[in-house]
């Protein structure tokens, strides 16, 4: 499928989502796409870290972004955009996000079913083969009629 | 004994979101959320991501206020977080109080739960684990 055949865009979309709410307050930003995933950047904020004394982002944006960009990644893959809610979600921290940097995270759809969208993803701070985190997730779909 | 040890602040994130501590019930921090727009995912519902971090906030609040009360003095880092998500998160208050499931050396466990009007209807549970690095 060509990229101008697709319905769903993921730089579109983010600039939608960004511009209010939760992904507005985190100042999520669109970063780049692929045809099952997407990657969104959350800039550095001196108001986002976690514990006091330590120069470190708190875990919970790293949550909210890889939930962000896995609803892009799904909405990508299915190419259309219906109401989805986040069923289950893992995020593995394997190590801190460096001071200043913006953390980047990219998540794959890698199965759709009816009913559930399966995802993985990871978070880096510049370099995807060094991660910060790792995250596997299950979304439902919402459906507005239920189909048996 | 300390019933409510005195706890660090919420960190610079958990205020900016809007996370207060709401009251100690039985030695343990209850936090809370209230719906404003940095919590909000689809119109009127909160986004999972503000729950997950009402869910780990409450989760380390849990922890700092035993290592207070056992004296202890750590530097805590996330090992990992799972989410499930319930029910969807309406247009109102959201609570979550974590328990320590688990205290080690170095390690502690928890299960955080998040609800809204009903306790006995949680919106959303976690289950954490939580490095305790000396300082």
């Amino acid at each position: 499928m060509s990229e101008t055949a697709r319905k769903f865009d993921p730089a579109q979309a983010t600039s939608f989502f960004t511009g209010r709410g939760h992904s507005g307050w985190l100042g999520l930003r669109y970063s780049d796409h692929g045809d099952d995933w997407v990657e969104l950047e959350l800039p550095w904020r001196e108001d986002l870290l976690g514990e006091e004394g330590q120069r470190v982002l708190a875990s919970g944006p790293i949550l909210s972004l890889m939930d962000m960009a896995s609803g892009m990644a799904i909405w990508r893959a299915m190419d259309e955009f219906t109401a989805i809610a986040t069923l289950d979600l893992r995020v593995d921290y394997v190590r801190p996000a460096r001071e200043g940097a913006s953390v980047f995270g990219r998540s794959q759809c890698y199965r759709l079913t009816r009913s559930a969208a399966f995802v993985r993803g990871l978070a880096h701070d510049g370099d995807a083969g060094d991660p910060v985190a790792h995250i596997q997730a299950v979304f439902m779909k919402i459906a507005s009629t239920a189909r048996l | 004994m300390a019933e409510t040890p005195e706890i660090e602040a919420l960190t610079p994130y958990a205020r900016s979101l809007g996370i207060t501590l709401e009251r100690w019930d039985d030695g343990t921090p209850v936090l809370s959320v209230p719906f404003e727009e940095t919590v909000e995912g689809r119109p009127e519902h909160y986004h999972g991501g503000a729950t997950g971090g009402l869910l780990e906030t409450a989760g380390y609040a849990a922890l700092r206020a035993e290592l207070a009360r056992q004296d202890r003095v750590a530097t805590l880092k996330p090992i990992n977080i799972t989410v499930q998500y319930l029910a969807a998160g309406k247009s109102r208050t959201s609570y979550a109080l974590g328990r320590i499931t688990k205290l080690g050396r170095r390690s502690a466990n928890i299960t955080v739960e998040a609800w809204q009007d009903d306790r006995a209807r949680p919106i959303a549970t976690a289950v954490m684990n939580v490095l305790m690095a000396e300082p």
